[in-house]
């Protein structure tokens, strides 16, 4: 299994950015530059783009002007249901805010911080040794990290719940708090494959220089492996973030009682409360949602070159 | 483990060393080891016996498999999953290709609206859930039942109906991964050799034969790779029916991992959850084995 399913490899080296394609642009005609064809002269076609691109906004990105409305209207079951709320009201979010949302919502930053630097250090670490050390049993440990991927949470939940409920050796029942979450998520594959290609590329001139000043390993990984790694550090946290703020069997299994929910699972609290209407779910998804939404704007190109990374080597 | 192997410059002091890499390793091998590796050996263990809290668990051989494979409703639950999907990997595939034509470009404007439509992949599932409920909102209010309103089609009760409950759910899927295949197409798009397009033109070639013969073969990897993924993916979804329909309604949108949780943690019946989240891992490994050895192959020019 030397070709992992998701391996993180080519795009994200940084001279790949201008490629080919950029370069192309500047020197052909623009209807040579994708693969339709598409002029940028008026006519026909562009106004069929046109067309087609505000269908794609209206099905992708109108819906979740919905669910900010909803959130801001009074009663958004069905009749009111729309792109601008009616009544604009804070009420909702005050509601969401009585059934404990903040406490979820801090339960959610809490272990997507968490998790997040714990798969950071974890995965740099290893990464480090798989790039720059040679070891006997390496090409074990890439395996191993390997077949981590292709072991989600849904598919060893039940045996995952009891092992959260007494670790092995140590004997500690994890659940119900938030290391029943965060630790589960550490050795994430993705991310320790991303940054051990990416290091793997970087020269070994520097660090052979500071070897023969006596600089020790850790300080060598700090100090001069690290601050070259921070593409590669920017996309595995964005994609880590987006992975970990996505987690739902998990905050599920690890939970003792529902006060141990994150907020994306505590949206379902809400939604089978009697006493509250849709609009306070709506409120409480609005909250789960905005964390990722910033993320996603602010560290937008090293997500999508994460994800095209997955996409350029088999 | 002495290091003879290593380069004498790069390496200097590394024989005393020897146990450095393993202690860099050490973290990420220790939690894989405990919250993947220990568990996924319990499953299995756990997959062979009859599961009793406090009587101590009883060896049955091979009894959870066949009671779990031999299960109608389990049965049902593989039918929905292989339904669901073939039928959100092929539509993702199709409308991300077709989203990666549309947008492909490098104008501000596009990249405002690849920008948007790539929402759906970022935002948490149990959001896309809660907002799809509201699309599916059964009155004529509801977005969804609006727009076929203007198509004559009468309100419908998609999430209710259990004849309409599994194409909702697919429906959804789709809108999730359409947008995450499209990233991937679109960086295959952009390894596409301009001069080939500069080329078809001089000979007359129509846009048809263009898309069939240089941009098709161009991203061949990169649909390939999405295909994989789409695949693995695709046998064990859970959050995305556990949040819309949790299975129902009467069991029409039951899939492999709602049935094991619901094995699992409802039945308490630890054992059959443990054989069908077995099998589910084999199904994977064997479908990722097989897919790699056949993209390698092909990758062999």
């Amino acid at each position: 299994m030397s070709a992992p399913v998701l391996d993180p490899v080519r795009a994200v080296e940084p001279e790949h950015r201008p490629g080919r394609a950029a370069r192309a642009q500047r020197t052909t005609p623009a209807r040579f530059d994708t693969a339709l064809g598409w002029s940028d002269r008026p006519g026909l076609a562009p106004a069929l783009r046109i067309l087609l691109c505000a269908t794609a906004l209206a099905i992708f990105a109108a819906p979740f002007l919905t669910i900010f409305s909803g959130a801001l209207s009074t009663n958004p079951s069905g009749s009111s249901l729309s792109f601008l709320p009616h009544h604009p009201t804070l009420l909702n979010i005050r509601v969401a805010g009585e059934r404990g949302i903040w406490d979820y919502f801090t339960n959610s930053l809490v272990i997507a911080g968490g998790g997040l630097l714990l798969q950071l250090v974890v995965s740099v670490l290893a990464a480090y040794a798989l790039a720059r050390h040679r070891f006997r049993g390496q090409a074990l440990v890439l395996t191993l990290f390997m077949l981590t991927m292709m072991l989600p949470e849904e598919v060893i939940a039940i045996p995952l719940s009891l092992v959260l409920g007494h670790v092995p050796v140590v004997g500690l029942d994890l659940k119900g708090t938030v290391w029943a979450v965060i630790l589960p998520l550490g050795a994430w594959g993705f991310s320790i494959m991303l940054l051990t290609e990416f290091m793997k590329d970087i020269p070994t001139e520097i660090e052979e220089a500071a070897r023969i000043d006596g600089v020790g390993e850790f300080r060598l990984l700090w100090q001069v492996v690290l601050p070259l790694c921070k593409p590669a550090l920017g996309v595995a946290g964005v994609l880590g973030f987006i992975m970990i703020w996505d987690q739902y069997l998990l905050p599920l299994i690890a939970a003792k009682d529902p006060t141990d929910y994150t907020v994306t699972v505590a949206l379902s609290i809400l939604r089978t409360d009697p006493e509250v209407g849709s609009g306070v779910v709506l409120a409480g998804a609005v909250i789960a949602l905005i964390p990722s939404l910033i993320v996603y704007l602010l560290l937008q190109r090293s997500l999508v070159t994460g994800i095209a990374a997955g996409a350029t080597k088999g | 483990m002495t290091a003879t192997v290593t380069a004498p410059t790069r390496r200097r002091g590394f024989n005393k060393k020897a146990a450095l890499p393993w202690l860099f390793l050490a973290p990420g091998l220790l939690l894989a080891l405990v919250f993947k590796f220990v568990p996924m050996g319990k499953g299995i263990w756990l997959s062979f016996f009859k599961v009793r809290p406090f009587l101590g668990d009883k060896w049955v051989g091979l009894d959870n498999y066949t009671r779990v494979l031999g299960d109608h409703r389990f049965q049902d639950a593989v039918g929905h999953t292989l339904v669901l999907g073939i039928g959100i990997s092929l539509g993702a595939i199709v409308l991300g290709f077709l989203l990666a034509l549309l947008l492909e470009g490098q104008t501000r404007s596009l990249k405002i609206v690849r920008t948007a439509v790539f929402l759906p992949v970022v935002t948490a599932t149990a959001v896309v859930g809660e907002l799809w409920r509201l699309l599916y909102y059964p009155t004529g209010d509801g977005l969804v039942n609006n727009a076929l309103g203007f198509l004559g089609i009468g309100p419908v009760s998609f999430l209710d109906n259990p004849n309409t409950a599994l194409w909702a759910t697919m429906a959804m899927g789709i809108w999730i991964w359409a947008p995450y295949n499209m990233v991937i197409l679109l960086a295959g798009l952009a390894g596409v050799d301009r001069s080939l397009y500069e080329a078809a033109a001089m000979d007359g070639v129509s846009l048809w034969q263009r898309l069939r013969h240089i941009t098709l073969p161009a991203i061949r990897p990169a649909l390939g790779i999405v295909l994989t993924l789409a695949a693995i993916r695709g046998l064990r979804i859970f959050t995305e029916v556990y949040v819309l329909t949790g299975g129902g309604p009467a069991g029409s949108t039951e899939v492999w991992m709602t049935r094991a949780y619901t094995l699992g943690f409802t039945r308490n019946d630890i054992g059959g959850a443990s054989a069908a989240s077995v099998v589910l891992l084999c199904v994977t490994l064997l479908l990722t084995v097989t897919v790699n050895y056949f993209r390698k192959r092909g990758d062999v020019r």
